[in-house]
């Protein structure tokens, strides 16, 4: 499934340093302070650097535009800006959030919000499953063993879609590109609707009653239980894997990002003002569902496709149409179908596809014509 | 000893193999290495995430790539 999460095998290390090896339980409190100490180091240092991005894009512009002469208000001059500007500012949030996230992400594992879904009603499971697909690490290649562990031990089926549907679409790298290039409104915005359209997806596909469309075999499996011990992970073991996340994610994501915001950067420089208004504007009114229907064969991760679509924005295209293909293009996709098509039936598949769907429609919809 | 690295076939799960191969040179004992891809055998070990190494039936890493420390001390 997407997001961070990509074709490849995107799962940082996990949480679970199962049964550690005595030579890794090791450092103790002295090594500690040395990780914190060396942690609040880099945070400083972090604070540092990006405040001086603003004045060093602008020192980078006036200073190349000396020596070749071109117009920084011209096109290439607020494209290079942008993206002079843009890219060091994205990759250096992103950093700082995907190690946040992995500190938070080291206190879940799959196994323990697996117990924590299992046997819960369908409401209020389809609610913690979709808030737990924020926290839990989840990647791709883990989706069907996932969706079976889930569905062979009680976990309802409706339950385990809104976690499949959350786990994607709601995360950490979208949030914060979301975040640093259009503000903490419009990143507060995507993150709750994310979450309502796996909830109610999920819990619609639960009162579908579509039990019977997984594969027979699905059925057969006696699930053996791994058990799941508490996590004896101590603080230097959180840190480690946050950054360790950071350089599994970070180190995935960077060139999709750089590429996005090359392409938003021309989109910003080149193309004129207000174009995008004719066929993404609010007028159109069948522009949200071209963005859903485009946006489902495409695939690309979060990091990718935001830069691209603050620069469509920016040129007159509707937010609630932008939002519709950004969620679309995210939490829908072609390889992830294939994957679940090893355990679910193709009307399962389809219903997937056309529910949540419809919930992205429904979000493009009310952002363009009540916002 | 019989190992089992449990994963459809990703890129951690081919590390993971490497590394399980590696350890097992070093260790220099006799074990049957088994690559699992089938996605029902690997849901039956009851594993939420891959890549997983299973030693001797019994589950020792999830969702990793574990360090070849880590595996050496799991063929003692």
């Amino acid at each position: 499934m997407n997001n961070a999460n990509n074709t490849a095998c995107c799962c940082p290390t996990d949480a679970t340093a199962t049964r550690t090896t005595p030579q890794m339980e090791e450092p103790t409190p002295p090594s500690l302070v040395k990780y914190v100490a060396g942690v609040v180091a880099l945070i400083a240092a972090w604070w540092l650097i990006y405040s001086q991005l603003q004045p060093f894009a602008g020192f980078f512009t006036r200073t190349l535009s000396r020596w070749t002469g071109f117009s920084p208000e011209g096109h290439l001059g607020s494209a290079v800006t942008f993206f002079v500007f843009e890219t060091p500012k994205v990759l250096m949030l992103l950093t700082l959030v995907v190690f946040g996230v992995g500190l938070v992400r080291s206190f879940f594992t799959p196994e323990r919000t697996r117990a924590i879904l299992a046997g819960k009603r369908e409401s209020i499971g389809n609610v913690l499953a979709a808030l737990l697909g924020i926290v839990t690490p989840f990647c791709s290649c883990s989706a069907v063993p996932l969706f079976l562990g889930f569905v062979t031990t009680g976990v309802p089926l409706g339950v385990t879609f809104s976690f499949l549907i959350s786990a994607p679409m709601v995360n950490e790298i979208a949030v914060v590109l979301l975040y640093g290039l259009f503000g903490w409104k419009i990143a507060a915005i995507y993150m709750s609707t994310g979450l309502v359209i796996a909830m109610v997806a999920g819990w619609v596909i639960g009162r579908l009653k579509m039990e019977r469309h997984l594969e027979e075999w699905v059925y057969q499996i006696q699930a053996g239980k791994v058990e799941v011990e508490a996590s004896t992970q101590d603080w230097v073991g959180r840190i480690r894997y946050g950054f360790e996340a950071v350089r599994d994610i970070v180190g995935k994501v960077w060139l999709y990002v750089v590429l996005g915001i090359a392409v938003g950067a021309g989109i910003h420089g080149y193309v004129p003002e207000g174009l995008m208004a004719s066929f993404m504007g609010k007028s159109a009114w069948w522009s949200v569902p071209a963005s859903v229907l485009i946006g489902i064969p495409m695939y690309s991760n979060a990091a990718g496709i935001i830069p691209i679509v603050q620069a469509l924005l920016e040129k007159g295209a509707a937010l609630g149409t932008v939002l519709a293909f950004m969620m679309s293009v995210i939490a829908l996709s072609l390889p992830e179908a294939i994957i679940l098509r090893k355990v679910l039936k193709p009307r399962l598949i389809a219903t997937f596809i056309g529910v949540v769907g419809a919930g992205i429609l429904l979000v493009g919809y009310i952002f363009n014509y009540f916002v | 000893m019989e190992i089992k690295v449990l994963g459809p076939g990703c890129a951690k799960c081919h590390q993971t193999e490497d590394v399980v191969r590696e350890a097992v040179a070093d260790a220099g004992i006799a074990a049957d290495i088994e690559k699992v891809t089938d996605m029902m055998k690997i849901a039956g070990y009851g594993v939420l995430s891959t890549p997983a190494v299973v030693v001797n039936g019994e589950v020792k890493s999830l969702g990793k790539v574990p360090k070849k420390q880590e595996v050496l001390e799991w063929l003692k």
